[in-house]
């Protein structure tokens, strides 16, 4: 008995909760109608004012207009692209393990894409940096960051990639991005890094 | 003006000839090589000596101060061999600066039954900036001069001419010269600015040799101790550089990729390093213009860090061959080549031994380095560090008794000795920021 009515009370208290939610998602749906309706109106007096400058132009040079418009916002759109491409490129880092040159899969995906980057850009002429973890010591570490930055660039070479365009050089464990001595931060510093020159 | 500066002239040669020592002992002695001390030993007994304070044989406060000066540099220096045992001066039965410093002013029975085995005693003189001193080395038990020395010459010199009488002494009781006036060249890291410095075999004076602030690594000492091979990256990629010491002129050696770890080829001109030149890490011979005269190694994958026996016959390095990175010896006449290393997983950074006998390298394990030794055939392997933060980067002293290396045991890295058989390790040095990668240099003259 007792129990019946908790279950009405709540299944009440879960209507009321349901129907506050609504109104709420109407409310913003209303608000976001105002505001696309907004900005309709702001686009058609814009129009308006464009029509009203482009009294006296042609129907012809009106389109040589909108086109010319149309490759530029064409071209910023493909720059912003490239230099998102380019950041990425040169962001993303190739990563190791211990006492290790040889690439992952992982590492062999990021690579291909840097290939991409290679290959749409054949000006484009890169440094890759191999870099060690602290652990071992720091004769052995010059020559394992050599292999390393070397066995990504046998990599780019063998996909077609010219090798006067790819430098390597070694920082061993000189340069570490994160210094602090864990294993997360042991695992960041084995790495291979691209630099634009 | 002039006179002035010939007056002087005349001063430093008349002090140039004084300080030409004047040596007395029985002429038996001077053929050297007592059997005091026998250095190979593993566990050596140290040799309990008393060091009193020499006596002022020039009344004054300043030659007083000077003579505990003095017999401080000496306690110092004996001590750092790690083969003597200084006997507690509180001990002392009788004081040679109030009885007098000969055979005829001493009872060695004073000194036996304190247990001290050897006794110096020093007198020192003192007139305006020069100072003279007079040392004898005795065996107490046998109740007889070991051999004496008289030095003299401007008092900023007493620390040469006091490790003059050390080098004398360790050479007539071990038979190994040339400790007291080696260096030792190292690289000093605070933030991201690397240079080199170098400083006494005892620690002291610490100079900066370099001024750049590119990464700069591996220092090695030529064998005539004139010149600094090391690793730079001055010029963007990691190329090595010879310097003379005396005149800074320095010599460049670039390949493309690294070129890194220059060793000196012995008795000879030349030196070895590892180039990425061919795409793979080797060890090439270069001659000292740079020019490769032969590849050393010829094995894909990491060879690196060449050290040469005493004689240059063989050349022991670190290859990733076999997997892991271990030991080999290649001897240069057979072009023959073995592993020297089977324990652990990670030996690197070797040294051949100045005797040819031994070589020390670093073993990590869990990301910490320790410090071992073995025989060149194998036998013979010793720890010589452990539980002790990182060790690294060990090099011999010239005469072979002390290893220096890098450790972390107090936090940052430091540089430390020990004896060759990895007792008395101590801090060679007390300086800011982080020391690493420590050379040796050869014998030298104390200048």
């Amino acid at each position: 008995m007792k129990q019946q009515r908790l279950g009405v009370t709540f299944g009440l208290l879960l209507l009321v909760i349901a129907f506050l939610f609504v109104v709420s998602c109407a409310k913003h749906k209303e608000v976001a109608t105002t505001a696309g309706e907004e900005q309709a109106e702001a686009a058609e007096q814009a129009k308006q004012t464009g029509e009203e400058a482009a009294t006296g132009i042609s129907e012809e040079e009106l389109a040589a207009q909108e086109r010319a418009e149309a490759v530029a916002e064409k071209r910023r759109r493909q720059a912003e692209e490239e230099r998102a491409a380019k950041q990425e490129f040169v962001n993303e880092n190739v990563y190791f393990g211990f006492d290790d040159a040889s690439l992952t899969r992982k590492a062999r995906q990021i690579l291909a894409e840097k290939v991409e980057w290679l290959r749409k850009h054949p000006d484009g002429e890169v440094v890759i940096e191999g870099h060690c973890d602290e652990r071992g010591t720091k004769e052995y570490n010059m020559a394992l960051g050599q292999r390393r930055a070397q066995s990504i660039k046998n990599y780019l070479v063998n996909a077609g990639i010219d090798p006067s365009r790819l430098e390597t050089i070694s920082y061993g464990e000189e340069r570490p991005v994160d210094p602090r001595h864990n294993e997360m931060a042991w695992a960041k510093n084995r790495r291979g890094v691209f630099r634009i020159k | 003006m002039q006179i002035k500066g010939l007056a002087r002239i005349g001063l430093i040669l008349v002090l140039t000839i004084i300080i030409g020592q004047w040596a007395w002992g029985s002429a038996a002695h001077s053929e050297a090589a007592y059997d005091y001390i026998n250095i190979s030993e593993p566990f050596l007994k140290k040799i309990p000596i008393a060091v009193p304070v020499f006596k002022t044989m020039t009344e004054s406060d300043k030659a007083a101060d000077r003579a505990h000066q003095a017999t401080n540099i000496l306690s110092d220096g004996l001590e750092f061999t790690g083969y003597f045992k200084l006997v507690d001066p509180a001990a002392f039965l009788e004081q040679p600066r109030d009885k007098g410093i000969t055979s005829a002013d001493l009872n060695f029975g004073n000194w036996t039954d304190i247990g001290a085995e050897l006794l110096i005693t020093g007198g020192l003189w003192l007139s305006d900036d020069t100072v003279r001193m007079e040392i004898r080395l005795f065996d107490t038990f046998k109740g007889e001069l070991l051999f004496g020395k008289r030095y003299g010459g401007s008092q900023s010199d007493m620390r040469q001419m006091l490790h003059r009488f050390c080098d004398e002494m360790v050479y007539r009781l071990t038979g190994k010269q040339g400790l007291f006036g080696s260096q030792i060249v190292f690289i000093n890291k605070q933030g991201n600015q690397n240079a080199i410095y170098i400083c006494g075999f005892d620690g002291h004076a610490p100079q900066r040799l370099t001024k750049s602030q590119a990464i700069t690594l591996f220092p090695a000492w030529s064998p005539d101790g004139a010149s600094i091979a090391y690793t730079s990256y001055a010029g963007g990629s990691p190329s090595i550089l010879i310097r003379r010491i005396d005149s800074g002129k320095t010599r460049r050696i670039a390949y493309d990729g690294i070129n890194i770890t220059p060793t000196w080829l012995p008795g000879q001109p030349g030196l070895a390093a590892t180039l990425s030149v061919s795409g793979d890490e080797e060890i090439y011979l270069l001659t000292e213009s740079g020019k490769i005269d032969k590849r050393l190694t010829d094995s894909w994958g990491i060879d690196v860090s060449p050290t040469f026996s005493p004689d240059g016959k063989k050349m022991a390095f670190v290859s990733k061959r076999a997997g892991t990175p271990q030991i080999y010896i290649k001897n240069l006449e057979t072009d023959e080549t073995r592993r020297l290393t089977y324990e652990g997983n990670y030996n690197t950074e070797p040294d051949w031994s100045p005797d040819g006998e031994k070589i020390v390298y670093s073993a990590m394990e869990g990301g910490q380095a320790d410090i071992f030794v073995i025989g060149t055939d194998g036998e013979g392997l010793t720890q010589l560090t452990r539980n002790a933060g990182s060790n690294e980067a060990p090099a011999w002293s010239p005469d072979g008794t002390l290893i220096v290396f890098s450790s972390t045991r107090s936090g940052t890295a430091k540089l430390y000795v020990m004896t060759a058989s990895g007792t008395d390790q101590r801090p060679l040095l007390d300086m800011a920021g982080e020391q690493i990668l420590p050379d040796w240099s050869p014998a030298m003259e104390i200048k």
